[in-house]
């Protein structure tokens, strides 16, 4: 087998790690930075098809990184919002959509 | 030869700081674990001829989002060594289940459709051509401004939406 084969098994297994991340933990900072490892294996993903399938697939990671950028900011906001009114970060206690 | 072995690193680095950040307690060293995957993951791009990939994800990825994560922890005073937030053993076990599944499925769709899709490509020696003619940012340049300009302005709306969208969710409010 060749490096692309392998840098896909590779990506595959970190978004696996990823998802079991966001399903495990309960602090909603970590299961953020879980779907950023996510976005990056989908990244990992894309560069190695653009070896085979044309140089386009580079510009979608470049895409991915700037949608990556603008939702940790509005997330990242969000959970700021919503330690103002809790004081902790923990999903499980998170159930109403307005105070 | 040296590649196999500079891969085997960064895959290690990758897959053990991926696991390490869903295990650690503290948030602060769960952040920095991911550093640590992303910096192997940058790695990867080079190997696999990424150059330019492989800076903007150091600089943006690495340097700008997760020090945008560290700010709001250390913001929110959440970076204490705390007792696990971990779901418990039932959830656990699905979760890790739900994980496997997804992994099992990757890999069965890796094994059906990566040798069609492979087969006719550009290869090795296309990809070495245009980087030495276009340079490692040329080549991915051209098709930017060139195919995908509608898409490319549309994502600089984006970002300011968002901007303006974290500023008025994150806004301390008037007592």
């Amino acid at each position: 087998m060749d490096i692309e084969t392998y840098t896909l098994m590779l990506s595959a297994l970190l978004f696996a790690i990823g998802t079991a991340g966001v399903l495990l933990r309960r602090n909603a900072i970590i299961m953020f930075m879980c779907i950023e490892l996510m976005l990056n294996a989908v990244n990992l993903t894309l560069v190695v098809f653009s070896r085979s399938l044309g140089i386009e697939a580079q510009v979608f990671v470049f895409f991915v990184m700037a949608v990556a950028a603008a939702e940790a900011a509005v997330g990242l906001a969000i959970i700021i919002a919503i330690f103002r009114h809790y004081e902790l970060v923990n999903v499980d206690r998170f159930n109403l959509l307005k105070w | 030869m040296i590649v196999d072995f500079f891969f085997v690193l960064f895959a290690v680095m990758a897959i053990g700081g991926a696991t390490a950040m869903v295990f650690a307690r503290n948030p602060v060293a769960s952040l920095l674990y991911l550093v640590m995957a992303f910096f192997a993951m940058s790695g990867i791009f080079v190997l696999l001829d990424a150059h330019f990939i492989a800076a903007v994800n150091l600089i943006v990825y690495a340097g700008a989002i997760l020090v945008l994560f560290l700010f709001v922890i250390m913001l929110l005073n959440l970076g204490r060594t705390e007792k696990t937030d971990l779901r418990g053993p039932a959830y656990g076990i699905l979760g890790i289940a739900v994980a496997a599944a997804v992994f099992g499925l990757l890999l069965v769709m890796l094994r059906d459709g990566h040798t069609t899709s492979m087969a006719g490509g550009m290869g090795q020696a296309t990809i070495d051509a245009m980087i030495q003619s276009q340079g490692a940012v040329g080549v991915i340049a051209d098709p930017m401004f060139r195919n995908y300009l509608v898409p490319f302005e549309i994502t600089s709306l984006l970002l300011l939406v968002a901007i303006v969208g974290a500023i008025v969710l994150a806004r301390q409010k008037a007592p």
